[in-house]
């Protein structure tokens, strides 16, 4: 069982967790993520490791409410306990001395871009992030990136805050305004990351994405997760999570991370409707 | 028939009168769930002997004073003894005996394929039906469990500590040995629960999973630790714990990747892994969604494709789960298939049609990307390939449609590569597998490794076997004394 030592809700849905796992909080590396299951009935869904504290062995994760694990999630407190994490798993961000990095973050995605925002700059490069939302409520970790890049854009779709519009079109602008990137990282919903691969698609920057495909075990054994990168098969889990964005299938993974969504949707009507099996 | 209801006092009666009393010819049969009953549920097609049916079926065995059936055994379980120990009724000795080698007689009387190894050589088997001795052996371990399983007595720490990766059949049967000879013995389970295939792989059906926990609640019963969400190689890695202060390593990670065919279209909605649609059911119960969270969408015709015992598992599964239709479809003919007999007979009798000598070459999506039909070749038999099986050969022109909604591909397994990727000077087959003696020696001092991660895909007997003789050869090398066990 893994101890929640802190809880925040950083925005409506999105909620912040501190865990107690010492031996996840020892390995955790930029770009990973863990697989977690709620409680005894509960499904494994991978969550990326959003920051980690090795001293107190603590690590933070931070979701949106979106399908009956996430609202399972949401629903405990601290002192409350989750039965299983497994992790650190994929491949971390290939972190270096790139010169010039743009990271983006699209929704809970920057959360997920925060760790490579920092690790990026410690490595010494100089890091723009572009972080975007529906709306200026829903952005999060405004702050936190603020700190660790050297430039922070942000834009909404409602144009609440920041530019209006979408992070691709902040990015295009950037780099038609002369920013001249070695690396582009993005991270979101998959259709905001083939937005940002077809971006930068046509000048030739190296863009990575990080894919948030259906998961089972998170090790391999299934295949859930298989993605067609430059026309072959891979699993995200273990060849993954990160890809060359010029080169990924959207059009197949968005259908792929469909392929539930009438189950998910009877699940979470369950859940609110009390039959969490807590009531019965 | 007479002789059908004797029990042990009688045998005693009749052999000192010097009547030799005549054995039967056919075994006694097993009872099982009715086809029409049980593909409607999940629960235990096979239902075990009664004691009575279990008596009369011990009672057929000769005793041979060389018994072939034991050199069939991986594990080499006294068999005859343990049959003698059973016509005495003391049922609590004879499982006793098998325990002595085999710690997990309840999943092996169910699984093993006897006919292949103990049976095999019962010379009964000659002239009609060898001694059932998995269905005697799961008798009495199902006897122990409803009765309940003493607490073994334990043994005097020899102070060295021993890492066992992975829980499945190997890691289970190495850390069980190791714990008796004293070590001091910690299971490192990726998933949330111990057992590897036989919690994920094999459905409910064939093997109950409380029987599985049951098994492995034994094992920490014995002084184990399993501790689980630990994927080795990630979360902790084989160089690290032989720093942290483990003496020894053996590694039992099993054959874990799924192999897909690599035709187009493979990557469409309703086409599983075998992997993916078992882990589903059986791992995370999805056949009890909602109650459960994860889902798992069956439809109604559904098509597995390979013929080993994981394809028959999962068509039973479809089956169970409400499909309408399941067809095995496998490349090579019915004499070729690689399953169990006694499990495509099962298959066969709930309804499962095979459709031998095809196999798909594309699969065939509707505009939401979900699976409608896979387009087949026919295949016929050349020469024996590598396997010594006639190989399957396509056969120009014979393409046809079939129309599917789901599609399980079931054609085998491969190493999982985390640990060979994340341990330096480990050395590693093409295949992936990892280089190991007959002990289970790998090329890093300490460290050993038997089953699948060794062998490829095979059964879980022989990779219990693998971890027993690895257990043996780990004593040794932590104490340079010959294993007692």
């Amino acid at each position: 069982m893994y101890k929640i030592v802190a809880k925040r809700e950083l925005a409506p849905k999105i909620k912040s967790l501190e865990i107690c796992a010492p031996e996840i909080a020892e390995k955790a590396q930029a770009g990973q993520f863990v697989i977690l299951r709620v409680d005894e009935k509960g499904e494994r869904i991978p969550l990326t490791l959003v920051d980690w504290n090795r001293e107190k062995g603590t690590i933070t994760l931070i979701f949106l409410e979106i399908g009956v694990s996430t609202e399972k999630l949401g629903m405990l407190g601290v002192n409350d306990a989750i039965s299983n994490i497994a992790g650190p798993l994929g491949n971390p961000s290939e972190v270096k001395h790139y010169g010039s990095v743009c990271v983006i973050g699209g929704g809970v995605g920057t959360a997920s871009a925060y760790p490579i925002i920092r690790a990026m700059k410690e490595a010494g490069n100089r890091v723009v992030a572009i972080v975007g939302a529906r709306t200026a409520e829903l952005l999060v970790l405004e702050d936190e990136v603020k700190q660790v890049s050297d430039e922070l854009y942000i834009s909404t779709d409602d144009g609440t805050k920041g530019r209006k519009g979408f992070v691709s079109d902040v990015l295009k602008m950037l780099i038609e305004t002369g920013y001249a990137f070695n690396v582009v990282y993005a991270i979101g919903p998959s259709v905001m990351m083939r937005a940002v691969a077809e971006t930068t698609r046509p000048f030739g920057i190296k863009t990575v994405v990080s894919l948030n495909s259906i998961m089972v075990d998170g090790m391999g054994m299934c295949g859930a997760c298989r993605v067609t990168v430059g026309g072959q098969t891979r699993f995200a889990c273990v060849e993954g999570p990160e890809f060359d964005a010029h080169k990924v299938d959207f059009g197949e993974l968005l259908k792929r991370q469909m392929v539930y969504l009438s189950e998910e949707k009877i699940a979470l009507e369950r859940l609110r409707s009390g039959g969490c099996g807590c009531h019965e | 028939m007479l002789w059908n209801v004797c029990v042990a006092g009688d045998v005693a009666v009749m052999s000192e009168s010097g009547s030799k009393p005549k054995i039967q010819k056919k075994s006694v049969p097993i009872p099982k769930q009715k086809p029409e009953v049980r593909k409607g549920n999940f629960n235990e097609v096979a239902l075990g002997y009664s004691e009575a049916q279990a008596l009369e079926e011990a009672n057929r065995c000769l005793q041979c004073p060389k018994p072939q059936c034991v050199e069939g055994c991986p594990v080499e379980i006294e068999i005859p003894a343990f049959i003698k120990l059973m016509k005495e009724q003391n049922f609590e000795a004879a499982i006793k005996k098998i325990k002595e080698k085999n710690c997990l007689p309840a999943i092996c009387g169910r699984v093993c394929p006897q006919e292949e190894q103990c049976q095999k050589f019962c010379v009964l088997g000659k002239a009609g039906d060898p001694v059932s001795i998995g269905r005697l052996e799961r008798f009495l371990a199902d006897w122990e469990r409803l009765t309940g399983i003493g607490n073994p007595t334990k043994v005097p720490p020899t102070g060295k500590r021993v890492a066992v990766i992975g829980a499945g059949p190997a890691g289970l049967t190495a850390a069980a040995d190791l714990t008796k000879l004293g070590h001091d013995v910690v299971v490192l389970e990726a998933l949330h629960l111990p057992g590897g295939v036989l919690m994920y792989g094999i459905p409910e059906f064939r093997l109950p999973k409380s029987i599985v926990q049951a098994e492995a609640d034994y094992i920490e019963k014995l002084g184990s630790e399993i501790r689980k969400d630990c994927l080795v190689g990630r979360t902790s890695t084989i160089p690290e714990l032989l720093k942290k202060g483990f003496d020894a390593v053996f590694i039992g990670t099993g054959a874990g990747l799924p192999q897909f065919l690599g035709v187009p279209g493979e990557n469409l909605g309703g086409i599983y892994s075998a992997n993916e649609f078992l882990i589903r059911v059986n791992l995370m119960k999805a056949y009890a969604f909602p109650e459960y969270d994860t889902p798992l969408r069956i439809g109604k015709h559904v098509a597995v494709i390979g013929g080993g015992n994981v394809a028959m598992d999962s068509a039973r599964s479809a089956l169970r789960l409400g499909a309408e239709e399941v067809c095995i479809v496998y490349r090579r003919s019915r004499d070729e298939l690689p399953a169990r007999r006694e499990e495509v007979e099962n298959a066969e009798e709930e309804g499962i049609v095979c459709r031998f000598l095809a196999t798909p070459v594309r699969f065939i999506g509707d505009d939401k990307g979900w699976v409608r039909a896979m387009e087949c070749i026919c295949m016929e038999l050349g020469s024996p390939d590598e396997s010594g099986r006639r190989r399957p050969i396509p056969a120009k022109g014979s393409e046809f449609i079939m129309n599917v909604d789901t599609v399980i591909v079931a054609i085998g397994r491969t190493p999982n590569p985390i640990i060979q990727s994340t341990t330096e000077g480990l050395a590693v087959t093409k295949w992936r597998t990892i280089v190991a003696d007959e002990n289970g020696k790998t090329s890093i001092e300490g460290v050993y490794a038997g089953g699948d991660i060794v062998t490829g895909e095979a059964t879980v007997i022989s990779a219990m076997g693998a971890g027993k003789k690895a257990a043996k050869a780990i004593h040794e090398y932590l104490t340079g004394t010959k294993s007692s066990i």
